[in-house]
């Protein structure tokens, strides 16, 4: 199927959702209120760790509006431990600090109360008495033999710790002309979405059922909900139809739903937890990755990168869910675009008094990608060779796909130097240098980035079983069903949340693509849990591929019915019905839409023998390629890898060091893209997204072990004066295993961005002889570096 | 204590705390939820409203500080049900938005630049929306659906004042 | 993220206002707001009383007054950016509106509430400090004038008592002549309080010699800070090294703070380097009046 060949894929068509959010429609959990309901609001631990000595809540209690003071005591007695994504079941997790507090914000007792407010003033009067106890902040201190240990029970601060050898790595060291070593570090930032976790939970007690209103994006939240809480499966009702405002990973606020539905049962009210920007920031446990790469690279004299040896040892905070698991999906492209040989990869993950991580876009990627494109850079500085054409030696070329990298996973399409080429001619990469030159000319520092990367898509577990044997999960599926009333109209029902990836428009698109009906006219509902087929929810840019994917496959399964249905009734063979707009023809002779929908709903006796009535189909798809556990630690991860490239012109007055980011030219390479709008949008986001990573935004600690950046005056999230205006350069490079040829793109720029700004940073100083190994970049680092080298140099002269 | 708020035309008569923000007023007491609680300290611009035209900040004013005012919310916006204002439209023709969640105080912001700048370049589009936080799209096609509300705005046969309806 | 409870009163007068003020030992006064709520929401402030100011007319307004622009304590910010006077008369001041927040604090915030505040970074205190405008206070019945030289004593307290109202602030006229003036500031991100800032104002002689030049750096110290130094410059010719020179000693003595976001060498550098910028800017802006 061509590009040109599709009817409403690959079209510029306007995104459904849009509609209802531009007048301000939009359902978010905080918008659904609830007869009778209360509010939560939370006590933080002051210290980054201590024990809890006793709790006083009478205080607290006495006052006026003030119904509940729940305590972590409390809680775990009548709940199970959260879900732990690795295998370490002695470090516990529960919504409230149980005996001690292990973060400076970690919620130590929740108070219910008639609002917000007087459950905030009730907070203050909570007296909570703590003894102090050593702590650790730093990531490698941790796991220095005398540090402090943040789980006792389980004796280490290491959760994780997994070395892979992929090929004869040893031997190609030993064989290769140079070798370089680096470190660079990945500081700890997050996607910060701009609505924070919200949820409403309602017991039914005559029902045996909890309804829960979230702001949710995570695989597996009713189960998670029924087990911590020691309920049936049936008894959780997630309702999917409410908007999120934004994840990108992080809202899986399993511990908030636990703590809520504990409290609307117990309590026999409606709970309302809406976490305000301070909980969020704090002890929303939705930090990012932390993470701090020691590399090797092998390469000769051409430039060619032979093998490497990695170590990332990740800070995860002070407890797990599946944060570590980040470690592990990076495996499926540890090579990134390149031909590497060999790979040496030693993951840790570390416990530390901060907050814990949740899962964010790339899943850990992105630093991944910043690692390897610092080394490749650096290879072509070692040899004086220019880092385009160090890149291009070193990507696997278009004829050489599908390609298998060391760790087991198999690329699957692409065309890496066609998007390099064409970022080069958008960006006219001559008149570039030759800008570049002339701000240096006028006294200013300016650099050229570079990056290339893979964002794998069509996320599975592949990762789970690989890091932990005693995981055998496989399965990662995604669900559709289409239903075609009486009256022939279309309803497509998904069954997971969405945060803004415009899934209603993607399965329209796609079912309509198929019947030949106008996407804009299908209606697309969002069932509540217990009425859904199986999901695992929009991570890991898979929603373009398997929610596309089952929509493309229940709606080819309701073509197949029609087109049934007319051979019987024009009484010919199945293959010689032509089908087309919706109708079915054969000879001459045409069944309409409606004539065939009404025999399926009202003509039992004109249906082929044995067919059911009605017109629906359903779909249940597992990921391409996820069929097998991993073998001697290889794996298929991910089915499909979209490339991207970035180039883009950063100035910086010396005086100030204060990067400009003066042009930015992306080429992205997702295969057939279904929506332009909002691949684009996926993209420009991203990049957003990666400026404020390596520019602004840090969860940075004092030696203290309290978080600096609790709100946004100091968490400072890139406005439109930070963001330049973007080009995107397209190229598709249809993946093999999609029904359309799609590849996944929610996480596209953002996995390149990060390594583009520091190369060009970097290259904009590289005449001053300094550089910069951690993110993010501040303009005072750069000020001081810049101006220490000035006075270096001019004491020489 | 009682407040007499005009919102979108309409006199509205509340009961709150003196310690109630506009935001949480208008959200809580008026049932308005179009407005965004997004920091709550007066950062991200997500409870943007309009105060006699001008964007402020719902979360940084208390109900009984806005008497007085015409205040204007993103359910003030649409023409009609079931209609679009021409930025409103601009921004659903260029996807100027994803999750929706800053969308209310982005378009209000377009809104109150178009009213008292016809043509405005981009780098004061940039400024007028800089004030307003977006975590999804790093701001390009609200640059552009700004863009062409503007051409649109040019292009329409109806008084400026009126034209941004 | 809400404020601990408060009483909320509207005065009628500036009379009522300092009566309530002073009965009330933990009132405080709010006008627009932008600093203040933040610091009520996360309960770094919990008055038991609000003193809402922003609507008595005897605060508002700007108007020229001998040889100043007086502007009214509750003039909004947005206001002040607009206004013609304050275009003509103190163009330091228009030219440094622009940077105070972005334009929905400045709808709200006003010029009196940025002096009150006394933020090190904030930009009208800056100016203030640097044309060495008067900040009018009344306590009680009576009314002092203090000049903004001496208003700030560190980050977040000035000269007002605590039943005190900063009621208007005089910025002088600008001077008759080749008048220039010059701003900048660096900011992590634009609209963030300035990590550095200097402002500067320079009156040039027929000659092209510099007959009067003010200059001040925010966020450096802990309070908007004019460079006395600079007062040296009068019959140079206002070369870069003659700037250089006069600042010096100022910046040498700069007791910059160090915080995440930037060193205090960091700072210090750079209040030189946005101080000479802002000289030379205001030396080039003059120098075209004829």
């Amino acid at each position: 199927m061509t590009e040109q060949g599709f009817r409403y894929i690959s079209k510029p068509r306007r995104v459904a959702e849009d509609r209802r959010f531009v007048v301000g429609r939009g359902r978010y959990a905080a918008d659904i209120r609830r007869p009778g309901e209360l509010a939560v609001a939370l006590v933080p631990s002051q210290h980054p760790c201590a024990r809890i000595v006793s709790i006083d809540a009478s205080a607290a209690l006495a006052m006026k509006g003030v119904r509940y003071v729940l305590t972590g005591e409390e809680l775990a007695a009548a709940t199970d431990p959260l879900m732990v994504g690795v295998d370490a079941p002695l470090v516990k997790r529960y919504p409230l600090a149980v005996g001690r507090t292990r973060y400076a914000g970690e919620w130590v007792a929740a108070v219910v109360a008639e609002t917000r407010a007087l459950a905030e003033d009730a907070t203050e009067k909570v007296v909570v008495k703590y003894e102090p106890i050593e702590y650790v902040i730093d990531g490698e201190a941790a796991i220095a033999p005398d540090a402090p240990l943040v789980h006792p029970d389980h004796g280490s601060n290491i959760v994780l710790e997994k070395r892979f050898v992929w090929g004869e790595v040893d031997e190609d060291f030993a064989k290769a002309p140079h070798s370089l070593s680096y470190r660079v570090k990945w500081g700890r930032s997050s996607t910060v979405p701009i609505e924070t976790f919200n949820l409403v939970a309602e017991w039914n007690p005559w029902q045996e059922i909890l309804d829960v209103w979230a702001s949710i994006q995570m695989p597996k939240y009713p189960d998670q909900i029924a087990r911590a809480l020691r309920i049936p499966y049936t008894s959780v009702r997630v309702h999917h139809d409410v908007d999120v405002g934004g994840s990108y990973g992080v809202k899986r606020g399993i511990k908030h739903t636990v703590l809520a539905g504990y409290l609307a049962r117990t309590l026999g009210a409606p709970i309302r937890l809406i976490e305000d920007r301070l909980e969020n920031m704090r002890a929303g446990d939705a930090h990012g990755p932390e993470r701090l790469f020691d590399v090797e690279m092998a390469y000769d004299d051409d430039g060619r990168i032979l093998s490497m040896r990695m170590r990332a040892l990740d800070n995860v905070g002070a407890y797990i869910g599946r944060s570590p698991l980040q470690l592990g999906k990076p495996v499926g492209a540890i090579v990134g675009p390149y031909k590497i040989g060999s790979v040496a990869y030693h993951a840790m993950a570390v416990l530390s008094n901060k907050t814990p991580q949740e899962a964010v876009r790339g899943f850990g990627q992105s630093p991944t990608n910043y690692a390897i494109e610092t080394g490749v850079e650096k290879v072509a500085e070692a040899l004086g060779l220019d880092r385009l054409e160090v890149r291009r030696r070193n990507f696997v070329k278009k004829d050489e796909f599908p390609y298998l990298i060391p760790s087991g996973t198999s690329y699957d399409s692409g065309d890496y130097d066609a998007v390099a080429d064409k970022v080069m001619a958008q960006i006219d990469w001559d008149a570039l240098v030759a800008e570049r030159d002339r701000l240096r000319g006028e006294g200013m520092l300016a650099g050229i980035g570079l990056s290339a990367c893979l964002e794998p898509g069509g996320g599975n577990s592949a990762f789970e079983p690989l890091l932990n044997e005693k995981n055998l999960t496989t399965t990662w599926m995604e669900s559709v069903r289409i239903n075609v009333d009486a009256l022939g109209g279309v309803t497509v029902a998904i069954h997971t949340t969405s945060s803004g990836q415009g899934h209603e428009t993607l399965v329209s698109s796609c079912v309509g693509e198929v019947l030949e009906i106008d996407p804009d006219t299908i209606r697309v509902v969002r069932p509540d849990s217990l009425a859904s087929l199986p999901s695992n929810s929009p991570v890991g840019s898979r929603m373009a591929i398997m929610m596309g994917g089952a929509a493309y496959r229940a709606a080819h399964k309701v073509k197949a019915k029609l087109i049934a249905v007319a051979a019987k009734n024009l009484d010919v063979a199945i293959d010689a019905v032509s089908y087309h707009d919706g109708n079915a023809s054969a000879g001459g002779r045409t069944l309409s839409w409606m004539e065939l929908v009404t025999i399926c709903h009202r003509g039992y006796h004109k249906l082929p023998a044995g067919m059911d009535p009605g017109l629906e189909a359903t779909d249940v798809m597992q990921v391409p390629g996820g069929e097998r556990l991993p073998e001697q630690g290889r794996t298929q991860m991910y089915p499909c890898y979209s490339f991207e490239f970035h180039a883009i012109l950063v100035v910086i007055d010396p005086a100030l060091g204060k990067p400009d980011i003066r042009r930015y030219v992306i080429g992205h390479d997702c295969g057939t893209v279904i929506n332009p709008h909002i691949v684009k949008g996926m993209t420009l986001g991203g990049i957003a997204h990666g400026i404020g990573a390596s520019l602004f935004e840090e969860f940075a600690y004092d030696e203290e072990g309290q978080l600096l950046t609790q709100s946004f005056m100091d968490y400072l999230l890139p406005s439109s004066h930070e963001v330049p205006a973007v080009e995107i350069v397209h190229h598709v490079s249809p993946s093999p295993h999609t029904v359309f040829g799609q590849k996944g793109s929610g996480e596209s720029g953002y996995l390149g961005s990060p390594a583009a700004i520091s190369s060009a940073v970097n290259d904009a100083v590289r005449p001053l002889g300094i550089r910069f190994d951690a993110l993010p970049i501040r303009i005072s680092a750069i000020g001081d570096a810049v101006a220490e080298a000035l006075e270096k140099t001019e004491g020489l002269q | 204590m009682k407040v007499d708020l005009n919102i979108n035309g309409v006199e509205r008569t509340v009961d709150v705390e003196p310690r109630t923000s506009l935001l949480d007023c208008l959200r809580g007491e008026l049932a308005l939820t179009g407005t965004r609680a997004g920091c709550e300290h007066g950062v991200c611009g997500a409870c943007t409203i309009l105060l006699d035209g001008e964007p402020v900040r719902s979360c940084l004013m208390f109900a009984v500080q806005a008497d007085g005012y015409e205040i204007t919310t993103i359910e003030g916006i649409a023409p009609a049900p079931g209609e679009l204002s021409v930025v409103q439209d601009a921004f659903v023709e260029k996807h100027g938005m994803q999750c929706g969640y800053c969308t209310s105080g982005m378009v209000l912001a377009a809104h109150a630049l178009l009213m008292r700048n016809a043509n405005p370049t981009d780098e004061e589009i940039r400024d007028a929306i800089s004030a307003n936080l977006c975590r999804c799209t790093g701001y390009g096609q609200i640059v552009e659906a700004i863009r062409l509300a503007a051409d649109n705005l040019a292009q329409s046969n109806v008084f400026p004042a009126e034209r941004v309806r | 993220m809400k404020p601990a409870p408060f009483e909320y009163v509207r005065p009628a007068s500036l009379a009522e206002a300092c009566e309530l003020l002073a009965a009330n030992g933990d009132a405080r006064l709010i006008a627009g707001g932008q600093t203040l709520v933040p610091m009520l929401a996360m309960r770094l402030a919990r008055p038991s009383m609000l003193i809402d100011i922003a609507r008595l007319e005897e605060l508002r307004g700007i108007r020229a007054e001998d040889g100043a622009i007086v502007v009214g304590a509750v003039t909004r910010q947005a206001v002040a950016e607009r206004d013609p006077l304050v275009a003509r008369e103190v163009p330091l001041l228009a030219k440094a509106l622009p940077w105070v927040g972005h334009p929905p604090t400045r709808a709200r915030g006003t010029v009196g509430g940025s002096i009150a505040n006394a933020d090190p970074s904030a930009e009208i205190a800056l100016v203030a400090a640097t044309l060495g405008a008067e900040v009018v206070v009344r306590t009680g019945a009576d009314t002092e004038t203090i000049s903004a030289t001496e208003f700030f004593i560190g980050p977040m307290i000035t000269q007002v008592p605590p039943d005190g109202c900063v009621t208007a602030v005089r910025f002088p006229r600008r001077p008759a002549g080749r008048v220039g003036t010059g701003f900048g500031e660096i900011s992590v991100r634009r609209s963030d309080f300035a990590l550095v800032s200097a402002a500067a104002q320079v009156v040039l002689e027929a000659d092209g010699r510099c007959a009067e030049c003010f200059v001040a750096v925010g966020g450096a110290a802990d309070i908007p800070l004019r460079l006395e130094g600079a007062s040296a410059l009068a019959g140079t010719r206002l070369a870069d090294s003659d700037i250089a020179e006069a600042i010096a000693d100022d910046i040498a003595g700069l007791d910059t703070m160090s915080d995440l976001h930037a060193s205090g060498a960091y700072r210090r550098r750079v209040a030189r380097t946005l101080a000479m910028r802002a000289v030379a800017e205001a030396r080039e802006e003059a120098s075209r009046v004829h």
